[in-house]
Parts: structure tokens; sequence; C-alpha cells
């Protein structure tokens, strides 16, 4: 259950900056809630974090982008519907095509389902419920953006916290993904929301756009989270633009 | 506004020049809770009748709910016998929205716990939604961002089907609302009785935290500056007594479909949090009030009565859901997710912008004034014209009878000392199990998992943990050397010590609370309380509250812990049948360095368990009494709050010290509750021994207050026990932690595999409820 350690690589230590200050950007829509944690994550991670507002389109010349947790627009509509015609995310859509890495946890997964840029859906859990729980997961494929640091295989433990975690998508597409390697985690001991397939988070094909329901940005301090499982997610980001550059 | 509504309801208008022409108008006032001799001061204030608008606003004004009227009298003591500490720490004390509390560092944090238990039998998911939502602006209010929510709850018999509808509708209501908030829920209880059938308490306390500098208050200051009315639309959702009003108005009847019961709007709440928060770090308000019980009528009365003095307020101007209502039911309507403030001129244009930054609907309605009146105009005419002071702080007060309850004596003479107890080490054992496995012991995560614990980053413990806590700061990339400071609260209450002695039992409830944030290393530093009781108009329930009160008193007196403030919810009643008086208290400390922070899980190999504190026969109105027995009787454990705050002195030295690695409050159920609980939550076995001349079925279920147990590591133990024993703490060895081995074992009497412990505790819950 142990992440390699962050940082071993590259100048990606927690708090050193002085090798690379790659802008990452978070967008807070309105109804976002996990922003604060996922801007801590990226600093934590060795980045700077870069705060976006939905109704901007200029995205601040962020390498990177978030797509945080919450309820945007109250999720009144289907979950992400809204949030998913906002100007930022027209860029966002513009720069996933050409490949800038975007991670969308929770409602950003929802969001980034909506856009169209990964497939499939999220729908209500099948125990109706809202879960909050300490989740584990393995991680299935080990070379996305957002998953480099991490070894295929890998168990870890991440909590997910949603009321509309339910991944669906028609057989031919969940044929696909698992085919093409797509399926980034799954849950193991057993299945929160009912996705199917156990299915915890996809990426696209180039594997630079990553889907994730669970959260990793609150598996980053052992203070305040079941461990430090989630701080890799944000390394391998960081060391995929570092390299790539 | 549409020209229907000029149209229709016109002349149903009643203006105060009316009410000057037409003294002898028969007024509903009994029909909207108002006294006779209510009503006839009223008429003296004004020096005529109230017009239906100015009557509606007295009515929900002079409320018992909003006035207090029947507590008052006995609420003073929280101020009589504030304790001396009360001036190093006490920013804003009890009459504001929420007290505020000097943490230190430059930081205040504010908190109250309120009630919405009526709301919540009528429409679970609704009512309790609301009840955070409501206690959520309050903290909003204060200047603070709210930081994280508990909440304390009561339901009827697991097995009752109506409890099968309340419950999950409470708990879906709870989370939906603070999930979609994005605030953490960090603790609070959950207890069936059979008093809570048709009466269900809902209380949520939130906390916040603001610059010690950066207080607002509910203040309509400065002649000329603009009333803002921000937030969501008014709609026709809360209106109690309205349509009363309305109806004996004129004839209507699409109001009476409208739900009495508010419907709330988390987003809309959401991005009225992050809009005021911009709001007050630009410094851009004069004064605030959030809209919560009795609306506009609170809101406008309570700003102008604490400011200048008067205020002029155009009704027309009021952005409206349904362009139906009429002024009473405006008035009246306590519509979710709206807040009013107070602007200068010169800060409009940049108060209005960050509204439009949020998406928030943003109206001027009216303007402070000096002329010691709070009027209101509807389509150019003068509907209400009152001094606001009458309203918001001079209502009614009673002194109203009370009288010690007849089956008192009988209740407290039935000791149910003759009530068969378990004899050998397999009857412990089974009593072990039932009682682990009882619905009010048994693992809440079914309830606690509908709750998101981790959004803001910041939670260091949750549930079930002792106390919730979460860190103040997060220095650990600014300054690594730094420690961040961090606050625990604990809501606890007891209605059958209550009930037993409601002195005693309200005082338990504040050791409890108290005790549980020493737990976790946090120096209790205030009291918020919610005093959920049956009807101020029987004086044995009056007794009951007044006892309690007086318990409450002098109970933060001892402990050197000030009342901020708090809530009164009387009317708890089935029929005639008072629920068991409840009163639910909750306790704020600090701790100056989160990582220091004490977990009741039991995990280190090889630690030694020790009890604080002594045991006693104590089984009046115990777990053991209920679930074995079902029975009520006797008197509560014995009160010591010198002990408590001995007990809480070594629990928060030890803490900081790193003397202890593990601490877990003894409450309800006892030493084997909380052992097990610790073991099952650090996944490690013990073997427990019975102290020598102790009977094991008093060592395992009494429930005597003024306990802890703690894990000492081995290498701590000379400097613990030396301190104990320096200060006068009772510390016994009880037993020791293996990783190795994977039961209870209780020496000579009986053992239990965790896996059979973790099966009866977990699945109770999730077999009731689904």
């Amino acid at each position: 259950m142990h992440v390699r350690t962050v940082g071993r690589r590259g100048g990606s230590a927690p708090g050193n900056l002085s090798a690379v200050a790659v802008r990452v950007g978070v967008v807070t829509f309105p109804g976002s809630l996990d922003d604060r944690d996922a801007l801590r994550a990226i600093r934590l991670a060795g980045a700077e974090p870069v705060p976006l507002w939905h109704g901007e389109k200029w995205l601040s010349d962020v390498r990177a982008v978030i797509l945080p947790g919450g309820f945007s627009y109250g999720d009144y509509l289907r979950c992400g519907a809204i949030a998913r015609f906002s100007p930022a995310m027209e860029s966002i859509i513009d720069g996933a095509r050409h490949g800038m890495p975007v991670l969308g946890i929770c409602n950003g997964f929802q969001v980034l389902c909506e856009a169209h840029l990964l497939p499939g859906a999220l729908i209500r859990n099948r125990s109706q419920k809202f879960v909050c729980r300490d989740q584990e997961l393995r991680i299935e494929n080990a070379e996305t953006a957002w998953t480099s640091e991490y070894q295929a295989g890998q168990r870890v433990v991440i909590p997910v916290k949603n009321a509309e975690g339910g991944y669906v998508a028609d057989q031919r597409t969940l044929d696909e993904l698992e085919a093409e390697g797509r399926v980034v985690a799954r849950y193991v001991g057993g299945n929160p929301n009912g996705s199917l397939r156990d299915i915890a988070g996809i990426c696209n094909v180039a594997g630079n756009v990553v889907g994730l329901m669970p959260h990793p940005e609150h598996a980053t301090d052992p203070l305040t989270g079941p461990g430090t499982d989630g701080l890799a997610f944000f390394a391998s980001m960081l060391n995929s633009l570092v390299s790539a550059a | 506004m549409t020209g229907q509504r000029a149209v229709d309801h016109d002349r149903a208008v009643d203006t105060v020049e009316l009410a000057a022409k037409s003294p002898e108008l028969a007024q509903p006032f009994k029909e909207l809770g108002l006294a006779e001799d209510e009503y006839r001061r009223i008429t003296e204030i004004l020096q005529r009748r109230p017009t239906s608008s100015e009557l509606a606003m007295y009515s929900v004004m002079w409320s018992e709910h909003c006035s207090y009227k029947s507590s008052k009298v006995h609420l003073r003591q929280f101020g009589e016998k504030v304790p001396a500490q009360a001036k190093d720490i006490l920013l804003v004390g009890m009459g504001e929205n929420a007290g505020v509390v000097d943490v230190g560092n430059g930081l205040a944090v504010t908190f109250k716990i309120e009630s919405h238990n009526h709301p919540s039998y009528v429409e679970p998911y609704q009512g309790a939604a609301t009840g955070v939502g409501g206690i959520v602006r309050d903290i909003l209010t204060m200047g603070a961002r709210p930081i994280a929510v508990l909440d304390s709850l009561r339901f009827g018999p697991e097995r009752a089907p109506d409890t099968g509808r309340v419950l999950p509708g409470v708990v879906a209501g709870i989370g939906g609302y603070g999930n979609c908030l994005g605030l953490p829920n960090i603790g609070g209880e959950v207890v069936f009785d059979p008093s809570y059938l048709a009466n269900p308490l809902v209380n949520a306390l939130c906390v916040g935290v603001l610059p010690a500098d950066g207080i607002k208050l509910a203040k309509a200051d400065g002649p000329g500056n603009l009333v803002v009315l921000f937030g969501a639309r008014t709609g026709g959702d809360g209106i109690g007594g309205a349509s009363v009003l309305a109806s004996a108005s004129f004839e209507r009847e699409g109001e009476k479909r409208r739900p009495a019961v508010q419907v709330g709007d988390p987003f809309a709440e959401k991005v009225l949090i992050e809009c005021c928060l911009e709001i007050y770090a630009a410094d851009l308000v004069v004064g605030i009030q959030d809209l919560g019980a009795a609306g506009l009528s609170c809101a406008t009365t309570e700003l102008a009565a604490a400011g200048t003095g008067g205020m002029d307020v155009d009704l027309d101007l009021v952005p409206l859901r349904d362009e139906t209502l009429v002024p009473e039911e405006i008035l009246m309507s306590e519509s979710q997710e709206r807040m009013m403030a107070v602007v200068t001129p010169d800060n409009l244009d940049a108060f209005l912008d960050v509204c439009a930054k949020w998406e928030v609907t943003a109206t001027v309605i009216g303007t402070v004034t000096d002329t010691g009146r709070l009027v209101m105009r509807w389509h150019g005419k003068t509907i209400v014209d009152v001094p606001p002071r009458t309203l918001a702080h001079e209502g009614p007060v009673y002194q109203r009878a009370v009288r010690r309850p007849y089956d008192q004596d009988a209740l407290n003479g039935e000791h149910g000392n003759g009530l068969p107890r378990p004899k050998n080490g397999e009857q412990l054992r089974a009593t072990a199990l039932k009682l682990i496995s009882s619905a009010n012991l048994a693992d809440k995560s079914w309830v606690t998992d509908q709750y998101d614990r981790y959004v803001l980053g910041n939670t260091v413990l949750a549930q079930p943990e002792d106390a919730g806590l979460v860190r103040l700061t997060d220095t650990a990339l600014t300054d690594p050397a730094a420690a961040d400071p961090g606050i625990a609260v604990s809501v606890d209450g007891n209605g059958r010590y209550t009930r037993l002695d409601p002195y005693a039992g309200a005082q338990l409830a504040l050791a409890e609370a108290y005790r549980n944030v020493a737990c976790t290393g946090a120096r209790p530093l205030a009291v918020t309380n919610c005093l959920n009781f049956g009807s101020p108009e029987d004086p044995a329930v009056m007794w009951q509250f007044a006892e309690a009160v007086r318990g409450l008193a002098d109970g933060c007196q001892q402990l050197g812990v000030p009342v901020t403030g708090g809530n009164v919810s009387f009317y708890n009643q089935t029929g005639s049948t008072p629920i068991l008086p409840t009163p639910v208290i909750g306790v704020l400390g600090v701790i100056d360095d989160v990582s220091r922070r004490t977990p009741l899980g039991l995990r280190s190999d090889g630690a030694q368990l020790y009890l604080l504190g002594g045991t006693r026969d104590e089984f009046g109105g115990s777990e053991w009494a209920h679930v074995a027995h079902g029975f009520l009787g006797g008197r509560p454990p014995k009160v010591d709050l010198d002990r408590e705050r001995l007990l809480a002195d070594i629990l928060i030295n030890a803490s900081r010290d790193g003397l202890i690695d593990a601490a877990h409050d003894l409450s309800d159920g006892g030493l084997f509750v909380a052992v097990a609980e610790g073991c099952l939550r650090g996944s490690v076995g013990i073997r427990l021994i019975v102290p020598e001349g102790v009977d094991p079925f008093v060592f395992l279920f009494s429930e005597s207050a003024g306990r802890a147990i703690v894990a000492v590591p081995r290498t701590e133990e000379v400097r613990f026990t030396d301190m104990c024993t320096a200060r006068g703490l009772p510390a016994q060895r009880i037993g020791v932690l293996d990783v190795l081995e994977s039961a209870i074992e209780v020496q000579g009497q009986f053992r239990i595999p965790l896996s059979e412990l973790r099966t009866a505790w977990a699945a109770t819950l999730p077999d009731l409820f689904g």
C-alpha cells in the first residue's frame, strides 16, 4: 500500500520550487468545493497552484488543469452539465485536445464526461445515498500523465465521497476502455457506488485527460487524510510536464 | 412586479391610516399565537390597533421561538454566573447571532447550536437540511468562514415504522445540505428513545473562524446608509401563521398549499457564503444580519433596534419568487439563503459588483434613519410604523409556574438495584454483545458515511472520535517548523440522566462534552447549548428546564467555560407527554499544535491501558438498564466537576508531552464499550484485568462520570503514573494492548474475538435502515 516516494525523481520534492515552477490551474465553478484542497495538493507536489475562475476564458499560462470536486451549479441538472459550458471549459477542451494534462476529480470527472472529453456518464450511487469512506483502489494504468509515478497493480487508499459516482457506459465502450488500457483505477474491497466493472477512473486515448471519482487531494497528508497515497497523481503530472519540456 | 398584483391586492392592504380609522376591527391575534394581553400591549405601544402587517411582525417576534419569553428569566444565569475566565476570551457574548471567542494567533472562533425539531418531523429531509442552512448563516453573519458542522439527533425506537421514515430523511437532509455547502461534518450523536417518536430532535452546530478584528455585527448604523437584501428571492415557503392573516383579510386558496417547512437550496447558500466572505474581505458592510426565523420581520427590526434606531423600507422592492405574495406573507416568509446588509452609499457599487460576480441577486430595499421608527411602505402607502425595539428587545417576559413533577420522587426511589445482573462470565459476555449491538451504542457509520468529513482539507479528527478537530492554519509549506493550532468540538446530551435529575443531567452532558474535547488533547474553552424541552406551560416541564439551566450555569462557572450562546426549543411533546428533557451541550476547545492530538483508536503494541478516575456502582439511567431491562429510575451518576477538571488537565498535558497515544472517554455503556470502540478502531486485541475486589459487572458496565481510558507506551509509563500520583488522579493499569491477539479477553470471565465484536457492532444500523 506504499506509494513510491514523491520527488524521488527530478525536482518535485515538496516545497522545492527551485527546479521548475510549473503553473497548474484549478477551476472554481459556482459550487466547487474541493478547489482549495486541489490547490494545496499541487503545492505539496512542488508546482505553483493557480486559481482559475470559470467565467474567464484565459487560463493564465497554466500547463495543466484540475477540475475539482463539488456540486457545480448545485448539480440540480445532470452533474457537470452546466459547468461544461463555461468559458474556461472552452479553453480547457481545446488544451486537452492538444495534449494538456487535465484531471477531473469527482464533479470534475462528471464535467469531463459532459464535455465529451471522456466517454460514459456518472449516475446516482446504487445505494441511493451519498457515501464518504476511505476506499482501496488498484491502479490499472500507470502510464497516463497523472499516474506515471505509480506502478500498475499498485493498491492505494484514497477517500471517495460522492452521491453520483456510479460509472456507466455501453458495453462496447466499456470493452474498448478495457482493451485500450484506459481504465486507470478500479475499486477493490467493495464497490462504493455501483460503478460498472468497478471503474474508479478512466482516461482518454492519449492519456493526458483523466477522470477520477475518488479524491487524491484528500490523501496527501496523514494528519488530515488516510495517508499520502494520493500525492503521486500530482507528482506524475509534474514529472510528465518536466520530462516533456 | 406585475400589474396583476397591484390590481388584485391594493384594496386588501391594511394601512396605518386605515388602522387609525378603524380601532374596533377584530383581528385574528389568537390564531397567530398572541395572548389577549399581548395584543393589548401592542395597541398601547402603537396608540392604535396594529395593521395586519404589524400584527404579523409582532406575532412572530413575540413568539416563544424568537422572544425567549418563557426562558429569559432563567437564561440570565449564564450572564450572572459567568466564569472569571470569560473576560480573557469572550469577544462577543450571548444575544448576538453567535458568540465569538479569541483563540489566539489573531484568530477568533464563533460557534452555535440550534434546533430544527418540528420541521424535521413534518418533512425530515428539508427540515434537517434547512436546520443546517440556518445555523451556517448565523456563523457567516458574524463575519466568519464556516469550517465545520456537527449534529445531535434523537429519534423514536429504532424499530418503529416512523423512525424508518424520519431517520433516513434527516440524515440525507443534513448530508445533502452540508455536503453541497462544502462543510465537513466532524461529529455528533444519534440516540433512540421512545419519547422522541413523534418529536425527533435535530440540533445542528456550526463553527466558523475569522480574524479577531473582523467581527461583524447585526446593526443598522448611520442615517442615509442603504439596506440591501441579497441572496435568494422571497417565496411563500415557511410561512406559518401568515395564511391566517391572508385568509382573514380576503378569500384565497392558493397559499394554503404552500409548504410550511422551508425548502433549502444549498447551492444558493454556498455562493452566498463565498460572496459574503469576499464582501467582508473588502470591508464593504456596516452591519449584516441573516434571514432565519421570522424572515424580513426579524432582520429589519433587529438591525434597526441595535443601530441608529430607524429604518425606511419599501416592500415593493423585495425580489419575489411568487408575485402573488401579500405584504404580511413577505414579512413572515422564511425562505432560505437570504441576507441583509447595511452598506454606505460609497460602497454600494463595489458591494453590488461582488454580488454580480457570484450571480447573487442584491437589491436596495431601504435606508437607515434616525427617526426611531421602522417604517415600511407598500404601493406608496405606509403599512408598518413601529418602534423596532418593542419587537426585537421589549417583548413579553413570563415567569412561568414551576413545579417538581409529581412522579419525581417515585422515579428517583425506584433505584433498580434489584434488577437481575449477569452472574458469570458467560452472562457477562452476552451482556457485552447485547450492549455493543444495541442501536444507541452500535457503529454509526451508516449515518456518518453519508457526510463529507474531508472537504476543506483541515479535518484532523472526525466521528467516531471523541471530538471533531480541525486545523485553523496550514503552515506545512510556508513554515515547516511552525505548529498549526486547531479547535475541537463535541456535542453531548443525555435525556435519561436529565429526566432523573435535570440539574445533574445538564452538568453530566456538559462534563461529557468537556471530557471529550480534553480526550483529543484540546483545552475546553467555551460552551453553546440547545435546550430541548416540552411545553413551558407545563409547570413540571418548567421545573426540568429551570433546574437544567441552573445546573448548566453552575457547571460552566465551576469548569471555567462561559456560555457564549445557544437556543431553546420548547413544545417538544406528543399530546401532553413531553420528550425526555434534553439539554444538548456543545463544548469548544483549542489545541496549540494539531499534530499533538490524541485519537481514540488503540493501536500501539505493548502499550499499557490505564483507567483514569474512579468507578462506583452506578446504573441509574444507564444504557445497561435501558437495553437489558427497559428500565429508567434511580439517580444518575454522581457529578464531580473538580475531578473532571483534573482529568482534563492530565489528558491535555499527557497529550502535549507525548505520554499517551490514545484516549477515549467513558460514558454510555461504560468501560467495556469504550475499550471495544478503541480496539475496533485500532484493530488491536487486549487482555483486560478486573482489579482485585471489584465486581466485574460494575467494572465493565457502570457509567460513573469523570473517567477515561488512555494507552501509555511502556517508555512513558513512569512519567505518566508519576504525574497522576502527584496530581491525585486515580490511575489503574487494566490491560496491555496486543496486536497479535485478535480478541478482547476479560481475564477469568470471557473472550470475544474482534471479528465477532465487529460484526455485532457494525450490523445493527444497516440491518435496521438498509
